[in-house]
């Protein structure tokens, strides 16, 4: 799997969000995309799932450019930043709407579990606080074998155990290889999980590399010292 | 994949309250004027000037409301492996066939048992239904275009409602003040080309000439007789009612082809 962002600029109206950015990603691995409030970082990778349209630029995966496609998406669990649902349905309801929509195999009895969902399944999905909407967002997302996987800020609300359980399950997806791209604030899980940064400024990218080369070009001991000094 | 999209919408519409608003007040309205008139034809009448009124109100009205309050099910649907245009049309779908579904169990069950296979209204009264059926295709249509154009939800209501106002009451009042004006012209070509850029016009015309009392309508009548009463005419008339559900179900995939969710 390789994904390659060329040239993308996105505006929303006079707003320059996106000015060129160009990266690849070419082997399996968690990729963080960081940078301050507004910078774009949900913006890109809602241009990879072809959600928000460009101005100009492309996206590729394995070659073809899938901009204006949607067939791509099949190979892509996406966590929305903000867990949002069709009110009337139940959590049961609404997971095998999707396996119906996608049409793959899925296993949402494992992840089921694994976040105590069960006593929910049964609940309508507007009755859920907003922790246990998230883990219904995750069990959507990770109950697919995606070799993609976007997950925009995926530790919104939860509990330190869930945490904890997302952080293995993370861990899990990456090495089976595949290609993960995270948005997040707590970067106590960058630190621990990121192989690589992705820090937007201001429309571009200010930095890409690890944890280490970000803490080495800053001078700094740790990351949130290096983003500090990035933002001052 | 449409018809998936169109299968959860439609399932989520029929189990919504309004639905069945909707269709208790056709029923109520149809046994009402039965009860009152036990003359089919003349229900009809009635019917008619309420059905090409209300439709396009309820359809301009459930498809923004529709629009705004799915939004959620929308973005799910926009990142799962599925054309937007499929997404669109099958809410689309959805939206018109549960209202026309509601118009046509309304009215057609107390019909039904007043008679109507035994009355010789039939056809008209199919004529009634369809025009009905159009005219909530077209407006759903046109307001989900409306809301598709404006995030912020009260001025999509707001210009929504003022579509279905322009059509409903503004467009014939232009219409009217232009004939006055100018009444020293021959009009007979322009009174029917102004007619066929409204839906809501188009079908009452249609209704009114099936009904076969365009007699009431003096020297326009018998014109418009002399042109929607021939095959030609009665072909235009339904392919322009055609084209005002396709030109605006097109313009809909192109817009949100172009949106940011």
């Amino acid at each position: 799997m390789v994904i390659s962002i060329s040239n993308i600029t996105k505006k929303f109206g006079n707003l320059t969000v996106l000015k060129g950015i160009n990266f690849d990603l070419d082997r399996g691995g968690i990729f963080a995309v960081l940078g301050p409030n507004g910078s774009g970082k949900t913006t890109i990778l809602k241009i990879i799932l072809g959600m928000v349209i460009p101005q100009s630029g492309e996206v590729m995966i394995d070659g073809k450019v899938v901009n204006k496609s949607w067939g791509h998406r099949k190979g892509i669990g996406y966590l929305p930043q903000i867990a949002r649902f069709p009110d009337n349905l139940t959590v049961n309801e609404l997971i095998s709407m999707i396996k119906d929509i996608r049409q793959m195999p899925a296993e949402e009895k494992v992840l089921i579990e694994k976040f105590g969902m069960e006593p929910f399944l049964n609940q309508k999905l507007s009755n859920l606080s907003g922790g246990t909407r998230q883990k219904v967002n995750i069990i959507l997302t990770f109950m697919f074998d995606s070799p993609i996987l976007i997950l925009d800020e995926p530790t919104a609300g939860l509990d330190p155990l869930s945490l904890v359980r997302l952080k293995e399950l993370i861990q899990q997806e990456k090495e089976k290889g595949k290609i993960i791209l995270i948005t997040t604030h707590i970067l106590n899980l960058v630190e621990s999980l990121a192989d690589e940064i992705i820090f937007l400024l201001e429309g571009d990218i200010y930095f890409k590399g690890s944890v280490q080369e970000l803490t080495k070009k800053t001078g700094m001991n740790d990351l949130e010292h290096s983003i500090a000094r990035i933002l001052e | 994949m449409i018809s998936k999209v169109l299968k959860y919408s439609f399932s989520d519409l029929i189990r919504s309250r309004w639905s069945y608003v909707y269709l208790v007040f056709y029923l109520v309205l149809g046994f009402t004027l039965l009860f009152l008139n036990t003359n089919l034809s003349k229900a009809i009448i009635t019917l008619m000037n309420i059905v090409v009124i209300l439709t396009p109100l309820i359809g301009t009205i459930f498809g923004v409301m529709y629009y705004y309050n799915s939004r959620e099910f929308t973005e799910l649907l926009l990142a799962q492996p599925i054309k937007r245009s499929s997404i669109f049309l099958g809410q689309y779908l959805g939206i018109s066939l549960s209202l026309t579904i509601s118009l046509v169990a309304g009215l057609g069950i107390p019909f039904l048992i007043y008679g109507l296979f035994q009355s010789s209204v039939i056809l008209d009264f199919i004529m009634l239904l369809l025009s009905g059926a159009f005219l909530t295709f077209i407006f759903v249509a046109l307001s989900v275009n409306i809301a598709l154009l404006n995030t912020n939800k009260i001025k999509g209501f707001g210009y929504a409602i003022l579509m279905w106002l322009f059509f409903a009451v503004i467009y014939d009042g232009i219409f009217l003040i232009s004939l006055v004006l100018f009444d020293d012209y021959p009009l007979d070509q322009f009174t029917l080309v102004a007619s066929l850029f409204n839906p809501i016009d188009l079908s009452r015309i249609m209704i009114l000439l099936k009904l076969d009392i365009s007699a009431l309508l003096g020297y326009t009548g018998a014109l418009f007789q002399k042109f929607f009463g021939t095959y030609l005419g009665s072909f235009i008339s339904f392919g322009t009612l055609l084209l005002w559900v396709i030109i605006p179900v097109s313009l809909m995939t192109r817009f949100s082809n172009k949106k940011d969710f």
